[in-house]
């Protein structure tokens, strides 16, 4: 690594540290204003509590706040390509996990081996992007990734056919076939139609946006609110154990299809949806 | 919220009901995918577990200068993996409280309610909580056997905090919440019709 690369593996180290051990704002937000709504001494208050406690605990501590550091994903402007280097970031995720920020968490797939690093072929993933602003860092636990799904229409056994109210059910279906598994309050990115692989990267993209904003596209935003408040009323909870906050927020995402296919693609994060971004501005170029 | 003090005894533990919030304090034992095959092949258990509490955790542990173990990170591990083997342990262990994540089986609940005990949620995810309230860890069994995500480590807590999710009385909020979630689906997806005057028109005249 060059010198300007050292720099910017630094950048990315505490990028890592962040992301591991502090909530995104509009997150915890979204958790404390459920708290607030649910039925005072419930159990689904308590849970709430609890996970507002233990993110105050790891910022305040910086350390992780969920034991599963998960899957790091880096979203890289691709104009920073030539300075945020691959080895620059892997370099910064080998550092990270040195400094106890990320559990050893890393293993292959053939011999059962652990990357003690967390670095190996296609670890960490980096997408180096044209829409991309500076770097963005998510990670995401195996509970949460373990209920991501995807559904191909007409799906008989759901009697759900190709069109919105088929994919409705789709949305419906996931939810609740995610509780007491992915920690709730979760948060569901969905892609609806492309083709396999990109259902599950476009669909996982949907993570990236804030809490707070709303699809352009009228159509989608209406059906994001649908679906939020429709999840919310199967009354599962904070943990499956019951209560009005099942989901914080539902992004959604359309893609093109061939006639032949329609596929309805669900990335399902937990409660500790950790992503954050560094500006362009801090990056050496 | 209801405080339980080890030793976690029958009466106590009886008393308690699904849905109630608890915080506990005393030692809990960590004990997870091998050590419930160790205990299901016949091999024998060094740890007391009776009127105590597992957890079905994969902690992250290190070592600190002065050679003591220290907690990272200790949240719960999902425990339906653990259901083959939990009857028979509840029974023979005498163990009160079974904590971990996702709850377990119907023949877990049977068990709790034959020998008194109860299955409680810990939060998932709330890895640094669950590590601060370890007051020590005050050693570890099967470390070279299972490896350290998967051995005995004894913790000793303090306000450990969990809902009762499963209790001796038969009751799982689990189950409970799974079937009253199913049904609000159905109504959702199948709202019943709005009474139209053409369709029944034509429902008479079939009759007829």
């Amino acid at each position: 690594m060059n010198p300007m690369e050292e720099k910017n593996s630094e950048r990315i180290a505490l990028l890592v540290r962040d992301t591991s051990s502090s909530l995104p704002d509009d997150v915890e937000a979204a958790i404390r204003s459920a708290a607030e709504k649910e039925a005072d001494g419930s159990s689904a208050q308590v849970v709430l509590n609890t996970i507002l406690d233990n993110v105050a605990l790891a910022r305040a501590n910086a350390t992780p706040l969920c034991q599963d550091t998960g899957t790091l994903a880096f979203y890289v402007d691709a104009s920073l390509r030539g300075t945020v280097t691959p080895a620059s970031i892997k370099s910064a995720v080998a550092r990270a996990t040195e400094r106890g920020w990320l559990r050893k968490n890393c293993i292959d797939s053939i011999d059962g081996r652990s990357y003690d690093d967390n670095c190996a072929e296609g670890a960490p993933v980096i997408h180096y992007s044209n829409s991309a602003s500076g770097v963005t860092l998510v990670m995401k636990g195996g509970g949460s990734e373990n209920m991501s799904r995807q559904y191909s229409l007409p799906d008989s056994a759901l009697g759900a056919g190709r069109d919105i109210a088929g994919v409705r059910k789709c949305l419906l279906d996931a939810v609740v076939k995610t509780q007491g598994y992915g920690c709730a309050p979760g948060i569901l990115g969905v892609c609806i139609g492309g083709d396999r692989a990109t259902g599950y990267e476009v669909a996982k993209e949907q993570l990236l946006r804030r809490l707070d904003d709303k699809s352009p596209d009228p159509r989608i935003a209406d059906l994001e609110a649908q679906i939020l408040a429709e999840a919310n009323s199967l009354g599962i909870g904070p943990m499956g154990l019951g209560g009005n906050t099942t989901l914080l927020g539902v992004k959604i995402a359309s893609r093109p299809r061939v006639p032949a296919s329609f596929f309805v693609t669900v990335a399902y994060m937990c409660w500790a949806c950790r992503r954050r971004n560094a500006a362009r501005e801090e990056f050496q170029i | 919220m209801t405080k339980l003090v080890y030793p976690f005894t029958e009466e106590q533990v009886r008393a308690l009901h699904a849905g109630e919030s608890v915080s506990i304090t005393g030692p809990i034992h960590t004990g997870r995918d091998k050590f419930h095959k160790w205990f299901a092949d016949g091999k024998p258990i060094k740890v007391d577990f009776r009127d105590g509490a597992i957890y079905h955790c994969g902690p992250v542990i290190v070592k600190d200068a002065d050679g003591n173990w220290k907690v990272v990170a200790a949240g719960p591990t999902t425990s339906v993996r653990e259901n083959a083997y939990e009857p028979a342990f509840i029974a023979a262990s005498g163990v009160r409280l079974v904590i971990g994540k996702g709850g377990m089986d119907d023949a877990t609940l049977a068990a709790m309610k034959k020998h008194g005990a109860v299955y409680i949620q810990a939060v998932g995810g709330a890895a640094a909580l669950s590590a601060a309230s370890v007051r020590r860890v005050s050693g570890v069994d099967y470390l070279e056997e299972f490896g350290a995500a998967e051995a005995c480590w004894h913790f000793d807590v303090e306000g450990f905090t969990g809902v009762v999710a499963m209790d001796s009385h038969g009751r799982s909020l689990f189950s409970e919440v799974a079937s009253a979630s199913k049904e609000k689906l159905a109504a959702l997806l199948n709202p019943p019709r709005p009474s139209s005057p053409a369709l029944s028109g034509l429902n008479a005249s079939t009759k007829r």
